[in-house]
């Protein structure tokens, strides 16, 4: 092996992998977030699914969409084999009595968990967005025209309205973003521990970000299918023969 | 004579404790009484009770490491009630107190559990892991003899202090024990930045923390996530800034030396 | 037979020098060559194998312990004294020397004591190196402390915990040269026996505690580093598996015992808090600087306090005595340990003890605090007021400590003569388990100081005159000694297992200490002794019809490794009484109530007694013979030791 390959295949070296990614993984929410927010606005989608197509069409977004999903893999593999290695290394023969509720929260013991949950999440929001957003085959998107562009755009707008019209699927994306607010709570001030940024000064407003941030982004991504799902303000466009579409909504509520 | 309470009434107890004959056999709780524990005792003289009790019986003793019973040699290692060395913050099973306790508890007493520790008999463990751990490189390789003036090189007194402080492990192991993923981190790095924090320790300090993180993967420890059991159950304290520091080193010892192996 | 101390010719300040000219070398090539075994890895036998396995030598280092940190070394508290005179208050060797002699109350060799204040300073120079974080000065220079017994500030320290970080770095260098594959370790590994060949020791016999197995191990020398036999008293400062089997063995077979009666009591102890007490936890005496000893001035507050009728806060200052600081104005608080112990003891004797038991008294550090503040008195002893809080309950911020004396270090043990060879050529002792340096008393933190002398600085040299005369051949475990040695090791073993009675190894251990305690203890008379003596034969012969034990001895058994040690306290027990009895004076931790002056301190008799005794076994139940090295003073005066 190689001092590299060593390097990254060293308990430590996986550590920071997953923090690395990690970390990269929180900026990606943060875009992600306000796109969404885009929403909420009374504009029937307009902003948002300006910011869609700017997403979908951008180089170097796209260039970096590569470098997430790769990210987003890594993360996902270095993280069920730390979980792997630690349940080896914990043994075959558990604690009868074992209270480690009283030295540690809940959210830092059990990442793999709140990983695990989030992976099934995000299985099921890929397929229902970003495939389709991406692959004609897979769907594709009904066209509309946006103000400040010439030319028409995917109606990703519609697609999410329409889900968010579906009781589960607003009930899985909500619960799903508690994972997330856990994982987070824990994940973002493990990152940076593990890449040694600990320092008397600083660390206590690390805690602090981190905390808020996992708070504020599972909180705002929640509520946003919430409103939609409760606010008659929020509609999909009606059908243009998308099959697709037709299929995720049950009861296409007309305006 | 008594402690801080001279009306304390002696206590009556049922102890679960794991017996396990040796490192090839399968173990069990098995559960005892024992009768008329002073609040005073400390838990190890509690368990002395026990085996002397069990060795008039014609029963084998509960084999466990103890030694100075003052907090400071590490040897003794119980998981007591779900906690490693109990209930009580900052405290080795052998200064933890009988007062801690009440009439009529329940006390489940069981070993260290880690795949790099396994058990001897009983309640003993195995922890020659540490050891190999230290002998890849926790040590700063002078010789006997031909050393400079020991003010030669004045230190920080805050720096001093803070190598003390990672200086005071015991290697009793509480940290792996209690830690989910029975990771050694917390052990590992409070050596390492002892001596990363020291200015004799500079030299070495790249193929320090390489050498002892690779010989901590290849005991079975397990990675640290960062839940912070370790810390919280350290029984003197062991911060878990040691192991960002030692993270940092690791980063730039992998980053800059020139060990290419 | 003569014992010959090979001291060296020469002015007292040039001995060391002169002897390290004369030693014969061995050439470095064939250093590796030479096998030596080291039994125990405390400060003198870690810091002993990683100095001859830096040099060479080929070194099997043994530990009872799962891992050479764990050695008892670890647990002492305040500090190790150097020559250093950082603090530019009037320190030297001589002047380390002299309070060492002085301290030891003109028992100890003059030549030993000044090479072992020359090479102090030595010391501190290693530790440094390796990393020691010894407490620093803002400025960033090395503190220091001072200590009982001394008026000058040159006791190193690191917090409350200097053993515990002396012992870290001999341990560290030790593993060092594990890891280069010149140490070989042997834990959970005790020894039983030693084993001479053609009058040399050669080897050693050892059971694996983890497995039973009994093994044998050859080398050209072996040193005992094994420290010191306080257990004997069951009650000590020392830890649980402290024993005197290694040393005793070594006794057995030829190893004069020297000064067995020198024990030292130590004056800060946490008091015994019931019958179940497993063993006593010191209080470092540097608590002594800051803090005030005092019981009530009157026996009749003493006995309300005690009854609980009244509080300590209500006893008025005027009301309190501060015993020490009243009758040794110059040195107060700070006397040294025996006279400090002492006179504890006449407290509680004249009925002014407090505590329920009236068998304590006060260490109050009341005044500090309201000078410096609690934080400041936190930040030097925090971890020692911890411990006294964890274990008796109560909180030292807020009340005095009660304190009591308790046995704490043994100065006898094992003959040696300046090279630290004891009467078997090829048997070395280093540390507490020799009886070289601290004469009849020793003084705070210098036993880390002789650990680290003997194994850095001593043995690392004159081992190698030995071996020098030893032919660089193989030696190994064929030669017939080491089969029989193991016979009677397995017979010994076989034999507790089967006595089959119905008494524990601790119920033994228990009357033992009982009986040493209350007669060979602090306070000691002919009469007590003779009567010691019998009750010591009493309970060695029940030992050996009623033991009880289970299992079997090819598996871990631990209270079979504590019948096998309370067997030869039992032993040495009795070798201490009789070398009690036969000092008929009064010196350092040896107190005989017939010899003491008008203000009841002890009172020597150099005319007849000032020489070492050293015991020769003649034999299972003969009385042992005695050995007289007389100790000659060229440079200090006897004097009356007075510390007021």
């Amino acid at each position: 092996m190689s001092w590299i390959t060593k390097t990254f295949s060293s308990s430590i070296g996986r550590k920071i992998i997953m923090a690395l990614t990690g970390l990269f993984l929180c900026s990606f929410l943060v875009v992600h977030l306000l796109i969404n927010l885009q929403m909420l606005r009374h504009d029937g989608g307009a902003s948002f699914n300006f910011w869609a197509e700017f997403m979908g069409t951008n180089p170097v977004i796209r260039a970096m969409e590569v470098v997430l999903m790769l990210g987003l893999l890594i993360h996902i593999y270095q993280g069920l084999a730390l979980a792997v290695k630690n349940k080896k290394a914990r043994g075959t023969q558990g604690y009868v009595v074992n209270h480690s509720e009283q030295n540690s929260q809940w959210a830092s013991r059990n990442m793999a968990l709140l990983g695990t949950l989030l992976l099934i999440f995000l299985i099921v929001h890929l397929m229902n967005f970003w495939i389709r957003s991406r692959f004609d085959a897979m769907g594709g998107l009904a066209e509309v025209k946006v103000p400040n562009l010439d030319h028409p755009v995917g109606d990703l707008y519609s697609v999410a309205a329409a889900s968010f019209k579906i009781p589960w699927y607003v009930a899985l994306y909500a619960l799903s973003q508690i994972a997330l607010g856990y994982h987070l709570w824990h994940g973002f001030r493990s990152g940076f521990q593990t890449l040694g940024l600990n320092h008397r000064k600083y660390t206590p407003a690390v805690y602090a970000t981190g905390y808020a941030f996992s708070v504020i982004i599972s909180v705002l991504f929640a509520v946003i299918p919430l409103i939609m799902f409760f606010s008659s303000a929020y509609q999909p466009r009606p059908a243009t023969g998308n099959t697709v579409e037709r299929s995720l909504t049950e009861e296409p509520a007309l305006r | 004579m008594a402690g801080s309470n001279p009306n304390a009434k002696p206590m009556n107890l049922t102890l679960k404790v794991w017996r396990q004959r040796n490192r090839n056999t399968e173990g069990r709780i098995v559960d005892y009484k024992v009768k008329d524990i002073s609040p005073d005792m400390s838990f190890l003289e509690m368990l002395d009770v026990l085996n002397e009790d069990l060795l008039r019986q014609g029963e084998e003793p509960v084999a466990f490491d103890h030694d100075c019973r003052e907090g400071i040699c590490g040897s003794c290692n119980l998981f007591i009630n779900g906690r490693a060395h109990g209930p009580e913050k900052g405290t080795t099973t052998c200064q933890l107190h009988m007062r801690k306790f009440n009439d009529g508890d329940t006390i489940t007493i069981e070993p260290w559990r880690a795949t790099a520790f396994p058990v001897n008999k009983d309640l003993s463990v195995d922890r020659s892991a540490f050891d190999r751990i230290i002998q890849a490189g926790g040590y700063i390789s002078v010789n006997t003899g031909g050393t400079p003036d020991a003010n030669e090189i004045p230190i920080p007194k805050d720096i001093a202090d803070r190598a003390f402080e990672a200086a005071t492990c015991i290697a009793c192991g509480a940290c792996v024990a209690s830690c989910k993923n029975a990771s050694a981190m917390l052990f590992v790095s409070a050596k390492v930045s002892q001596l990363a924090l020291l200015p004799q320790g500079h030299v070495e300090r790249k193929t320090r923390v390489e050498n002892m993180v690779a010989q901590m993967d290849k005991e079975g420890f397990g990675a640290c996530t960062n839940i912070g059991s370790c810390a919280a159950e350290c029984p003197v304290g062991i911060s878990l800034e040691n192991i960002a520091i030692m993270n940092r080193e690791f980063i730039n010892a992998k980053a800059t030396s020139n060990n290419l192996a | 037979m003569i014992l010959d101390s090979k001291i060296p010719e020469g002015p007292l300040a040039e001995k060391w020098d002169k002897h390290k000219f004369n030693v014969k070398l061995v050439n470095p090539a064939n250093k590796r060559k030479y096998d030596v075994i080291i039994v125990g890895t405390g400060l003198a036998g870690a810091s002993a194998a990683a100095s001859l396995a830096e040099l060479g030598y080929n070194v099997k280092a043994f530990t009872y312990h799962d891992s050479p940190r764990r050695a008892h070394s670890i647990a002492a508290q305040g500090g190790i004294n150097a020559a250093k005179n950082y603090q530019n208050d009037g320190d030297s060797v001589y002047r380390l020397f002299y309070d060492t002699i002085k301290g030891g109350d003109y028992r100890a060799r003059e030549a030993n004591v000044y090479r072992l204040a020359q090479v102090s300073v030595n010391i501190i120079d290693q530790c440094v190196a390796q990393g020691v974080p010894f407490a620093r000065e803002y400025g960033g220079l090395l503190a220091n402390r001072s200590f009982g017994g001394a008026q000058v500030s040159r006791t190193f320290y690191a917090r409350g915990q200097t053993g515990q970080q002396l012992l870290l770095g001999a341990y560290s260098a030790l593993s060092r040269q594990v890891a280069y594959g010149k140490v070989k370790l042997y834990t959970r590994s005790e020894m039983l026996d030693v084993v001479i060949v053609d009058g040399q020791a050669r080897g050693i016999i050892t059971r694996n505690l983890i497995t039973g197995e009994i093994e044998q191990h050859s080398a050209h020398a072996v040193v005992l580093a094994t420290g010191g036999y306080g257990n004997v008293f069951y009650l000590s400062t020392n830890a649980k598996y402290c024993n005197v089997t290694a040393p005793w063995r070594a006794h057995k077979k030829g190893a004069f015992f020297a000064n067995p009666c020198f024990t030292q009591i130590h004056p800060t102890c946490i008091p015994v808090s019931g019958d179940y007490q497993s063993k006593l936890t010191l209080m470092s005496e540097s608590l002594r600087n800051d803090g005030r000893v005092w019981v009530p001035a009157s026996k009749e507050t003493a006995e309300r306090l005690r009854k609980g009728e009244i509080r300590v806060s209500d006893i008025r200052e005027e009301d309190r005595d501060y015993f020490l600081e009243r009758k040794y104005p110059a040195f107060g608080n700070l006397v040294p340990r025996d006279v400090a112990s002492r006179n504890a003891k006449m407290m509680c004797d004249e009925g002014r003890g407090v505590g329920s038991s009236g068998l304590a008294v006060y260490l109050d550090f009341a005044d500090t605090i309201k000078r410096n503040g609690a934080e400041w008195v936190s930040s030097k002893y925090g971890n020692l007021f911890e411990m006294y809080a964890k274990i008796t309950g109560e909180d030292p911020y807020e009340q005095p400590m009660r304190i009591y004396p308790a046995v704490h270090y043994t100065m006898g043990g094992l003959w040696v003569d300046y090279n630290l060879q004891t009467t078997v050529p090829g048997l070395y002792a280093t540390g507490e388990c020799n009886f070289s340096d601290h004469g009849a008393n020793r003084l705070g933190a210098s036993a880390l100081m002789q650990g680290l002398a003997d194994g850095y600085f001593v043995i690392p040299y004159t081992i190698g005159d030995y071996l020098a005369q030893t032919a660089p051949k193989p030696v190994t475990t064929d030669h017939p000694a080491f089969k029989e040695a193991e016979a009677e090791v397995r017979a010994r073993v076989q034999k507790l297992m089967s006595i089959n009675g119905t008494r524990t190894p601790d119920e033994f251990h228990k009357a033992l200490g009982h009986i040493m305690w209350e007669y060979c203890g602090m306070a000691r008379t002919a009469e007590g002794l003779q009567h010691a003596k019998k009750e010591i034969q009493k309970l060695r012969k029940e030992f050996w019809s009623d033991l009880k034990l289970v299992g079997t001895e090819g598996e871990m058994n631990q209270a079979l490794e504590k019948a096998g040690r309370v067997a030869d306290f039992l032993e040495l027990g009795e070798l201490m009484v009789d070398d009690a009895y036969n000092r008929n004076e009064s010196c350092g931790g040896h107190f005989r109530e017939e010899y003491q002056t008008p203000e009841g301190e002890a009172l020597r008799d150099d005319e007849k007694y000032a020489y070492v005794a050293a015991w020769e076994y003649q034999g299972d139940n003969q009385p042992e013979k005695l050995n007289k090295e007389e100790l000659h003073f060229e440079n200090v005066k006897l004097t009356q030791r007075s510390y007021k």
